[in-house]
Formats: structure tokens, sequence, C-alpha cells
């Protein structure tokens, strides 16, 4: 069991070559040490008869053919996980690195995870509100979703991803108009007895020092910092670790999710790095690249990580996963934005031209979608009228970008009466539904009200995605009493 | 007895053993401690590859790998019906019972219950003589289907030792066959079918008949015949499994075999849960009982997502030989060619385009071959219609897999970026999709609905593709300085985008529509074209057609009008007479 292998046979960027081993298993941690000090971890990634091709965690520097003792454990990557670790920061494999100490595992457990039986799984229904209205709105975030923000370098996710985090509550029970229970930042006393059962999770690969401590910061002054476990993989830590960081934070997720019986937020930045991780591991192993020089298991691997989030039937507990991706030269058809938008349930896309336009957030509603959504809301969930506004509403705005091609060719002033309005509504709908301020907690009654008052801006012929009989409700509304609605 | 050798090399699902031990081609193999089940899908005098239709993590060299001698295949029996499994056929509700959460390895479960007792009533006495693939007995599977039980294939004879009917499981003897040799041979319920070889049928029909399925562009526009091929190819959020859900939930097949294959583990739960409580118009039982799903959800093996279609096909062509209209949904088949495209690259195979191996259009065709409608050996006729989606990569139609499809298929359903979001659904583009069907299905549209069916639908089509042309100059113009008959062109396309072609699926009336009502819709919109046509001619400008708001309320007839109630469409008929004469009346 503890043979002790001194020496490798090849090293060639994070992978070693290990000859003469016996024994050694798929998948199975391996123990370095190095010169007779540094410990490194590594993971068999191949294994021949009496060849082992080791991928090691915290890179290959200072490693020579000679200097290097390896041990089997015998075990795949296990993460010790325990409640105590909300509160902590550890790093991307799961070690504690706030210096305070060291953490008491109530169980190992396989950072692997195994797939959650679809029989098993509940279909998620109950919305979260994130006080966001062109989320709540347009593209509702349901518990139990796996909803990434698609970014670009330079825009405001990690903002967007802390607001929710702050704001994130269990929906507005229908006909109540206070709050339901609150997330951890949430200051309304309401969070005090659900509030002990949500928690974050917030795994970083790869990013810039400065975003971890964002996060960190704005997590410490919305008070959350205590329901909170962070696993950081900073932009100057070895690059395998990467690969690791989101299934350690899985991990603990689920086991928070599924036997402590929690709310998990789980928030994965950047997965973009995860991804280029994978290239450069692949490409140091010789395979053949498929596209843009990724591995053809590329889709395989980002499923692992993003299918690890539901509700189990009959449990208590839920994962939900916002991952934040950068997309590489804002281009959603870049193998990973691509490939996450077929295992996610839905995107939200971020678009410079607004963030241009001062518009916080920058949400791009047309290509941005929830896919539980149509489940979450109307009568008993949200309103009635939801799903026709937000119908409405996207096929407005689509309407807006044909009168504004036609206009930047004939000129405005050229345009019929009917596509001026849509240039009017286009705007109003920035500015007013889309944008909002960084505090703003809407509820959603709010969201669907500015959402009528901006489509009264239309002719109501135009409106044709929209129930007769709600039409009719609604859209009077303003033309009798002339109340500006949610004021 | 079985032969077996031992572990050399282990790379991700792709397990080597040095030399020949004696493994055929495809057989099905126990592989290391755990007993995974594997494929051999390379022989070399020097090497067996095998791939591990499970996780391999903890494997390792020197592990036995122990034969079957049988290529991997799947159970056919009662049972099947109103059941989840997943890409090798093992069932998820008893893989659940060993792990109430997640899906454990090596997890060794029977594909249908041995135990269970089926009411069985046989069709055969002893003396009768019978061919292979014959059926001898039905049992109710569920309220909705009666599964036949039929000989195999290669069993011929005179029956013998035939069990009075009553209560038996898949595992009783039900008679003995005794062939020409004298040889008696004992035939249960059960049949082992290899998943990569087709069942053997009589011959082919042409396709004939549509599969209608309650969608209007689809059935209308684009039908796809019984025994048919279709694509449904699109981006992300442009609806492929919406579409899919659609078919299996309200088309006129008798089966739906649903493969998810790669996809996400929410949409197995929903069709699972949607499927169970959802009562087919038809039968009046719940869509369930009609239904298999098979999941092999995104992150479950990758080696058994690549067997997963096969699996699914297999028990469809068995259905199919019991005189069934099976429809299979394969969502998608792009994980499908991914999941053929990882194990190349660890067989480091020499590869084609985009890293897919040169093998993927044959084994495509292969696939989609399997579909048609025939006659099988059982003397009844069945079909097997296949609906495959493709999730080209960045929504591009001209990478290979799309491509490739296309090249197999008839029918071909391009889902468009643009309508979904504008939330146009189905997103389905027009003017990019087509269907080779056409022309055969004419005649029972012509028969079933109604002879000028086919001509409102190439009316339909023709507007559509005139609106289109159309667009192109209102982009660099408006639409403001064209002529009055051509604005008209361009309302009544806005009503066939939104009062036809867009459908909602959420809404009661709208989710499927009878032929009749499409038929009925399409003459309506075109009575008010003809019409309004008419006013134009006398000089009336488009804007006093508004006027009125006739072209809203055809749009709303959709939900305006019930499904059961299609006098309500002379009522409409009336209206746009009275729109006409009124607009005569006050502009004459």
């Amino acid at each position: 069991m503890a043979i002790e292998y001194l020496g490798l046979s090849a090293i060639n960027g994070p992978l070693v070559v290990l000859e003469g081993v016996e024994n050694a298993a798929f998948d199975e941690i391996v123990e370095m040490i190095v010169d007779g000090n540094r410990r490194q971890l590594g993971r068999v990634i191949e294994v021949y008869k009496d060849k082992a091709v080791i991928q090691v965690f915290g890179g290959t520097e200072g490693m020579a053919l000679r200097n290097t003792h390896t041990r089997l454990t015998g075990r795949p990557l296990e993460l010790g996980v325990s409640v105590e670790m909300l509160g902590r920061t550890l790093n991307g494999i799961g070690a504690p690195i706030d210096g305070l100490g060291d953490i008491d595992p109530e169980k190992f457990l396989d950072v692997n995870g195994k797939p959650l039986n679809p029989v098993s799984r509940e279909y998620p229904r109950n919305y979260i509100r994130t006080g966001i209205s062109a989320i709540d709105g347009l593209t509702t975030l349901i518990r139990g979703q796996k909803l990434p923000i698609f970014s670009g370098n330079g825009l405001p996710h990690d903002q967007l991803a802390a607001q929710i985090v702050q704001q994130a509550s269990l929906g507005d029970a229908p006909g109540a108009s206070d709050d339901g229970a609150t997330g951890p930042g949430g200051e309304d006393s309401g969070g005090a007895d659900d509030g002990a059962s949500f928690a974050i999770v917030f795994a970083a690969m790869g990013v810039k020092h400065d975003v971890a401590d964002f996060f960190r910061r704005t997590f410490e002054e919305s008070g959350a910092l205590s329901h909170v476990a962070m696993f950081l993989n900073l932009a100057n830590d070895p690059v395998v670790e990467r690969l690791i960081t989101p299934k350690v934070a899985l991990t603990l997720a689920e086991y928070l999710a599924f036997e402590k019986g929690m709310h998990i937020l789980v928030i994965l930045t950047d997965m973009t790095s995860f991804a280029e991780a994978m290239r450069e591991i692949s490409s140091s192993k010789g395979e053949i690249p498929s596209r843009k020089g990724f591995p053809g298991y590329l889709y395989s691997e980002l499923a692992t990580v993003y299918e690890r989030a539901g509700i189990v039937r009959g449990l208590p507990g839920s994962v939900t996963q916002i991952p934040i991706l950068t997309m590489p030269n804002d281009d959603i058809t870049h193998p990973i934005p691509d490939l996450t938008g077929y295992i996610t349930e839905g995107q939200i896309v971020l678009d410079r031209a607004l963030h241009g336009q001062s518009v916080y957030p920058p949400i791009s509603v047309l290509p941005s979608l929830s896919r539980l959504m149509k489940d979450g809301i109307g009568k008993g969930f949200t309103r009635e009228d939801h799903q026709d506004v937000a119908n409405q509403l996207f096929s407005s705005y689509a309407k807006v970008g044909e009168a504004r091609a036609l206009a930047s060719v004939i000129g405005e002033d050229e345009l019929s009466d009917v596509d001026k309005k849509y240039l009017a509504f286009g705007l109003a709908f920035e500015q007013r539904f889309v944008g909002q301020d960084p505090l703003e907690n809407r509820t959603i009654f709010q969201t669907l009200d500015i959402g009528w008052e901006l489509l009264r801006m239309l002719p109501k012929s135009e409106l044709d995605r929209i129930d007769t009989k709600l039409l009719d409700a609604h859209y009077a509304e303003a033309d009798t009493a002339q109340t500006p609605p949610g004021a | 007895m079985a032969k077996s050798g031992v572990i050399y090399g282990i790379n991700g699902p792709i397990v080597t053993i040095l030399g020949d031990v004696g493994f055929q081609m495809h057989e099905m193999v126990h592989v290391g401690a755990q007993k995974l089940v594997g494929e051999v899908i390379a022989l070399a005098s020097g090497k067996t590859t095998v791939q591990v239709y499970e996780e391999t993590a903890g494997m390792r060299p020197g592990e036995p790998v122990v034969g079957t001698g049988a290529p991997i295949s799947v159970t056919l029996a009662p049972g099947i019906l109103n059941n989840i499994f997943d890409g090798i056929e093992r069932p998820l509700s008893s893989l659940k019972e060993i792990n109430p959460i997640y899906i454990e390895r090596g997890a060794a479960v029977d594909a249908l219950d041995h135990s269970k007792k089926w009411e069985t009533h046989l069709t055969v006495k002893n003396g009768d003589s019978l061919f292979g693939g014959a059926i001898i007995a039905m049992v109710p599977e569920t309220p909705a289907v009666t599964h036949k039980i039929m000989l195999p294939p290669d069993a011929e004879g005179v029956v013998c030792d035939a069990v009075p009917d009553g209560e038996y499981t898949i595992d009783d003897t039900l008679l003995q066959i005794k062939g020409r040799d004298g040889k008696l041979r004992p035939i249960t319920m059960t049949q082992k079918w290899p998943i990569r070889e087709a069942r053997p049928i009589s011959k082919r029909f042409p396709a004939t008949v549509p599969l209608v399925t309650g969608q209007r562009i689809l059935d209308t526009l684009f039908p796809l015949a019984k025994g048919g091929t279709a694509a449904v190819p699109g981006g992300f959020g442009t609806g492929k499994t919406m579409t899919q859900h659609q078919i299996a939930k309200w088309s006129d097949a008798d089966i739906i075999i649903y493969i998810g294959c790669g996809e996400r583990g929410n949409e197995m739960t929903q069709v699972l849960e949607e499927f169970t409580e959802l009562i087919d118009p038809k039968s009046g039982n719940p869509l369930m009982d009609r239904t298999t799903l098979i999941a092999n959800t995104s992150n479950m093996p990758v080696a058994a997502r690549e067997a997963s279609l096969y699996s699914g096909l297999t028990l469809a062509e068995y259905y199919r030989d019991m005189g069934y209209d099976v429809a299979i949904m394969a969502d998608s088949t792009s994980r499908w060619a991914e999941a053929l495209r990882e194990i190349s690259g660890r067989l480091e195979e020499m590869p084609a385009e985009e890293g897919f191996p040169a093998y993927l259009a044959s084994r495509l065709s292969a696939f989609y071959e399997r579909s048609g409608m025939t006659q099988n050996l059982s003397g009844t006729e069945g079909s097997i219609t296949i609906i495959g989606a493709v999730s080209p990569q960045g929504g591009d139609f001209s990478e290979p897999v799309t491509q490739n499809t296309k090249r197999f298929v008839r029918c071909f359903w391009g889902l468009d970026k643009n309508l979904a979001y504008a939330r146009h659904y189905p997103a389905i583009q027009w003017m990019t999709s087509y269907s080779e069907y056409l022309q055969d299905l004419a005649p029972w549209y012509t028969k079933q609905v109604d002879p000028k069916f086919v001509d409102y639908r190439n009316r339909l089509v023709y507007l559509l593709t005139q609106e289109s042309s159309l667009m192109e100059i209102v982009k660099l113009i408006g639409g403001d300085v064209l002529p009055d008959d051509q604005k008209l062109v361009l309302e009544i396309a806005k009503v066939i985008r939104l009062g036809f072609l867009q459908q909602n699926a959420f809404h009661k009336e709208d989710t499927c529509v009878p032929m009749s009502k499409q038929f009925r819709m399409m003459e309506i919109i075109l009575y008010l074209y003809k019409k309004s046509r008419s006013l134009i001619s006398m000089g009336m400008p488009m804007s006093v057609l508004m006027q009125d708001g006739i072209f809203d309320q055809v749009v709303s007839m959709k939900y305006d009008i019930p499904n059961d109630k299609p006098e309500m469409f002379d009522e409409y008929r009336e209206r746009i007479d009275k729109f006409h004469d009124a607009v005569i009346a006050r502009n004459g």
C-alpha cells in the first residue's frame, strides 16, 4: 500500500510519467514529495500495465526526474466535507487558506460525484425572486436551475452575480405584498428562520485577485460571509487545480443540499478558465483536438459540472447554479458558451452596447432565456399575466431591432408612426425595464407593472401575444384610471 | 467456459487488453472487479479494445475482463412501456432502489421484471405450423397497448405443448416449437436482440400516410410520413426539445420511444412527470402508457450514450414487428455524434471534419435507414418514424453533423434563432425547412382532409415567399412606400405567421390542432385575402382595410374557435363578408 516510488521517467508540462508502478488505478490520487519537503498532489489520468500518466495539480516547477517520491493513495480525490466550511476560505482543492485552522471533516466524498438519477429528481418549480426586472420578468430563475451568465471582459457580471446573491429570496407569495423568506444577504428580518438553511458556495477558477476580493467584500458587507464557502483558485494558481475546483465546490454543495437539507446557490466563475485549463492539459497529453483546439470531451466535462444542480424528490434541499463565463471576443458561438448553452437551462447574456449606454444590468434580453421559467410562473406562482407580458415584451423588443435597422437606413423621420412608437418603446424598455439601480430590489408586481406601462406605449393592435382577456383587463388600466401602477 | 483477459491499459472509457483472447467484435464483456458492462469495439492480433459503459475510475491494470459470448443486446418482453431505462436498458427505477439519489456504478439489475405475472392469451394451438416472427400470444402490457408475443425470427415449426391462457412471467415457457430437424425449442415471452443489428422484415412500403402531430407548421407545411425521417436542427434555446415533446405528446403514433441522449436530467424528469399526468386524447390513458424513455443524460457515461440510440431503435423495431406505428424522438443526435468523436479520439483514429471520425456519415445513414413503413414477419404492417434533433455547434448548420444528417433525412425542420428571440414558437423557419414527403402524401390529404388542401398549402407558402422578398425592400426603404396590393401581402403573411404558424404549446386548445381545423383556418385566411384583394383592386387603401380589426380577429381564431366547434368558421366567413360590404358601404 505505502510503496514509495523514487523518480519519474518523463515530465511534460503538468503531466509526469511514472514507470514500474504496481497496481495504479485509473483516476486515483497520488502524493508526491519534491526535494524531500514540498508536497504535491496528482491524479492518474492514464494507466498501462506498469506505467502511469499523472497530472500534477500544483504544477511541475522544481520537479526533476530524480528528486520526486511518489506514493499511491489508492483513492480518488476526496473532499472532507463539513458544515463548518461555511464562512471559510479554501484553496482550489479544498484546503483552508484563511489561517483559521484545519476543518474537522464529517465525511469524505469523491469529488467526481455521481450522476443524479432522473427518476430521483424533482422538476424544479419554485421561482427565486432576484429583484432584477430583466431576470424576474423575462428569464425567471428557478430554485434548482442552472442559469449561467454569459459575459465579456469588462462587463459587470460580478456586480450582477453579487446583486443576485444579496437579493435572492423565495418569491413573492401571490397576494402577499411582503417578502417571503430572504436570502442571507437580505436585510429583511424575514430571513431569520429560512436564512439559516440558505448558503452560498463560491468557486473561483483562474479569476483575478481583485475579483475574488470584490466578492469577499460584498459578502462581508451584506453580512453573508458566514454562509459562504469560498474556493479560490486565482489566476496565478496552478492551472491543473482549476479542473478540480468546481467539482470540489459542487461536492460540498451536494452534501449541504442533499444531506443537510440546505438551499445552496453555487456561483462558479469563470468557467472559461476551467475550459481553457482543459485545453491546456489536453494538448500536453497529445490528444486530437476538435473545435478551436478544445478536446472532444469538453461537452461531457462541462456537463459533469453543470448537471450537478437540481432538487431530489422527497429531500428538502436544492442546488442552484449560476456559472459565470466570459465569452472570448464576445462571441456567443465560441465553443465554451455554445456548449454551455446546450447543457444549462437557459442563459443570461450581457451586452457591451447596453453597458456602453450605462444601462445596468446590461442584460441583452433577446438571447437570454430561462427554460424552467414556463412552469414556475403564472397563476399560483407569480401573476396570471406573467407569461403573456414576457412574451409580448420579447416580441415587441425584437421588432424594435427591425425599426432601428430601418431607421439607420432611411432616417428616423421617414419611419411610419408605428415604427416611431417602437423606437420610443425600445428606449424606454432599456432604460426603465432592464435598467435599474444596483441596490434596487423590485417585486415581481412592480416588474410586471412596468412591463404593462411600457406596452401601453404601443398601439393595442400590436400586442398580439397577450390573451385577449388579459389585454382588455390591463391595457385599459391607464386609459381609464391614469394612475401609474407600481408607484 | 467464458473467455477472459486481463486489463493492460485504461484511458477514460477505453480499456485495452494485450493480445487476442478470442472475444468477438461487439461482444458484451464484464470489465474489472466491479463487472462494469463493456463492449469490444476493435480487435487486432496484438490488442483488444473495449469501451466501458460506466465510469472507469478506480480500475486497475491486471483486473479481469470476462466475455459473455454474445453481442450487446436488449431484452424484449412485456414491461418495456411506461418505463425509463438508461442507455443499456437498465431501468432507472431499479437503480434508484440501490441508491436513492445517484446512479451507482456496476449496479447489476435486470432490464425487465422477471417476477411479474402477465395475463396471457395464446392465439395459437398445438399443431399450428408457424414461421419465424409469427404472433403467438397477446398480453395487455398497459391499458393502452396490447403486447403481441412473437416467435424469434429464426424459430420455425410446429407448435407443441402450448400452455392454457393464464398468468405467466416473462421466463415461463409458453410453448415448444418443433423444428424441421425434429428438435423442440422452448419459447418464452422474452427475446434478446443485438442492438446494432436491425430486426428482419418482409418488405418495405413507400410512405403514404402522414404522422399527424397536431402542430400546424408540421402537418400542413412540412409533413412527415409514417416511416419517414426528420431532422430538427437548431442552436440552443430555439426549441428542439419543445418540438420533440410536442410530437411525443400529440402525434398519432401508437408507441413513442423517447431517447434523451446526452441532454439535461431535468428534461427527462419533466417528460416523466408530464407524460404520467397527461392523457392521450386517442386512448384516454396516460401518455406514459404508450411511451418508453431512454435516458442517458449529459453527465452519464459517454459510451452508453453511443449505445442509447441503438437500444431505443431496437425497442422500436420490436414494437413495429407487432404492427404498431412507432415514433422515435432522438434528442439529440449531435450528442451521439460527439460520443462517437470522443471515443474515436481516445482510439487515436485519424479524424475527418472537426475531429469527427470519417465513419460519421455511414453511422448516421445506418441509423436513419432503420426507419420505414414495413410489412413484418408476423404479417402485420408497422412503421418506425425517426425524428432526430441536431444541436449544431454555434447554431451553424454547415457543421458536419447537420450536413450529413441532411443527406439521409427527407424532412428538415430548421429552427431559427431570430424567431426564437422574438418568441415565435415553434421557431421553425418556413423558408429553410422542407419536406420531400409532400408529393407522397398529397393523395392522403386529398382523400382524408380536403381535395383543396394541397392547393391551399401551396398558396400559403407562396404568400410567405412573397413576404420574404418584399421584406428585403421594406428593410431598405420602409413599408410605407409599397403599393397597396403588396402591403396586403405583408398583412396577410403576418396573419399566417401569427395566426397559423405560431402555435402556443401551453394553450389548452392550441397545443394540438386536428387536421380539419388546420384546413379551415387556411381557408379563412385565404378567404380574407381574396376579399381584401378585391377591395384593393377597387382602389381602397390598405389603411382603410385595417380599421375594422378583422385581421386581428382572424389571427386569434386559433384561440377563439375551440377544436370541437368547426361550425364557428362559417361565422368568420360571414364576418369577412360583412367587413367587405362595410368597407364598400363606407368608402364606395
